[in-house]
């Protein structure tokens, strides 16, 4: 489903030099799977999601998602692959000026879809998450959690492949925390979609993810399973991570 | 010289001089409409330019945004009076007179583009960068990121920003009066000054009091209704 091939990301330094976020990193996600890229701040994992939908070019390397090349594309291309792919943000990054209903509703305008089919979408996506009552609020009027469900809605109306999840419950408490990856497992289960989710707690992965890639300076340096909500870590890294949650 | 001028009589000198104050009116109201239209048209454009050829934006250019920044500060430099001097020559082709609202109008808009281009290039400042990058993530044309991202979650500032150009340039629109343009300012010098009128002179600066009054207002009202911030 999504193939990165020896990707690599640097980014120039304020200060002067280069800062390598993602070296020479090779990375499959299977279809249907729900896959965590953790890490410690700094350890490239935000970058390595932004290069699945190439909001960061890679310097090199290939991205293939769904069977497409998406550094080969041209910007229109780009774009309509990038409906393919849905995304939320730890921060929401929902429209102040729109009320959740046409946050929704956002992705499917600009897909050109027709008023009817988007009004139907928009309801379906608000009853998925739970926000059926909340259709004229504003995001304003919401909880940190509601505004994340908004996210969430938003990313699964255009009926997208993959999510990518940024660290989707670093700005909620655990309890809403909890609600917010329950929602993004029904989804995964219901739908099929395939998630990729960057955090830096291992509660995640072991609360929703079937796989992980645990990355230090911009390399992946273990491929962790999970069975049963259990973590087999073989690295010191690993351990130690397993050991904060 | 001494004689005292009673309430009565300079309200009676100013019905005397209703129809002049009308046209007055009318004649600011004109070049406002001209300056703040053309502002909108070619300024609103620019300020968004502005905005999107910076550094960390969707066209980051520096070679565009220095230029255009350079242009914009070169306009907005010049005190006006001097600016409406020396655009004497194109206004005249452009109008084919200098003389009366529609000339006044020229240099007006002039200043006004660069205005309003700065102005709608702070609004936009405000917008959170990953509300953008939300959208380009969903697939966004750039022209769907400018009228439905930028434009409606800046438009409360817009307002705004609209709201502070109009008022400045009622000002301004005084200032271009003076040399022929006519409107509330030039009235007020030619009865209240040359003539020595106070009564015009006090009338027509309270009349503006008003106009700038009724147009915060109802800028504020506007602005806050726009918001859902």
């Amino acid at each position: 489903m999504i193939h990165l091939k020896n990707v690599h990301k640097r980014f120039r330094r304020p200060e002067g030099g280069w800062f390598d976020a993602v070296r020479d990193t090779t990375l499959h996600i299977k279809a249907g799977e729900i896959f965590g890229l953790i890490g410690f701040s700094g350890a490239g994992k935000s970058t390595l999601l932004r290069l699945i939908n190439l909001l960061e070019r890679p310097d090199h390397g290939s991205v293939n998602v769904d069977g497409r090349d998406l550094t080969g594309l041209s910007a229109a291309e780009l774009r309509r692959a990038r409906q393919n792919i849905g995304m939320v943000f730890q921060q929401f990054n929902l429209m102040a000026n729109r009320t959740v209903a046409a946050n929704i509703a956002f992705p499917l305008e600009i897909a050109g879809w027709s008023r009817a089919d988007i009004d139907a979408r928009v309801a379906e996506c608000l009853d998925i998450v739970g926000l059926a009552d909340r259709a004229g609020h504003y995001p304003a009027q919401l909880s940190g959690g509601q505004k994340q469900r908004v996210g969430i809605a938003r990313a699964l109306a255009p009926r997208p492949h993959v999510i990518l999840a940024d660290e989707p419950t670093s700005a909620l408490d655990p309890k809403t925390t909890q609600s917010i990856l329950d929602c993004l497992q029904d989804i995964n289960a219901r739908f099929g979609v395939t998630v990729v989710i960057v955090t830096h707690e291992m509660h995640v992965i072991r609360s929703i993810c079937h796989r992980a890639a645990l990355l230090d300076a911009g390399e992946v340096v273990e491929l962790l399973e999970v069975t049963d909500k259990q973590v087999a870590a073989r690295s010191a890294l690993a351990k130690s991570l397993l050991e904060v949650a | 010289m001494d004689e005292q001028l009673t309430l009565a009589q300079a309200l009676a000198n100013l019905s005397d001089l209703a129809p002049e104050i009308w046209q007055a009116s009318a004649e600011t109201g004109l070049m406002l409409a001209i300056g703040l239209s053309v502002a909108i048209v070619v300024g609103g454009p620019l300020g968004i330019l502005l905005y999107l050829t910076q550094p960390g934006q969707l066209f980051a250019n520096r070679a565009v945004n220095g230029v255009v920044g350079w242009f914009v500060n070169l306009v907005r430099s010049f005190p006006f009076i001097i600016l409406m001097v020396s655009l004497v020559p194109l206004t005249r082709l452009l109008v084919g007179s200098t003389i009366g609202p529609i000339a006044a109008a020229v240099p007006l808009s002039f200043a006004a583009i660069p205005y309003f281009a700065r102005l709608v290039e702070q609004t936009l400042r405000e917008i959170p960068r990953g509300v953008i990058e939300a959208a380009e993530a969903m697939g966004a044309s750039p022209a769907q990121i400018i009228w439905k991202v930028l434009l409606g979650e800046a438009r409360a500032g817009l307002i705004s920003s609209l709201t502070i150009l109009t008022i400045s340039f009622l000002s301004y629109s005084a200032v271009a009066g003076v040399v022929g343009g006519g409107g509330i300012g030039d009235l007020a010098i030619r009865y209240g000054y040359y003539r020595f009128q106070t009564e015009v002179m006090v009338a027509m600066v309270l009349l503006l009091v008003v106009i700038v009054q009724i147009i915060q207002f109802a800028g504020n009202h506007l602005a806050a209704r726009l918001d859902k911030r």
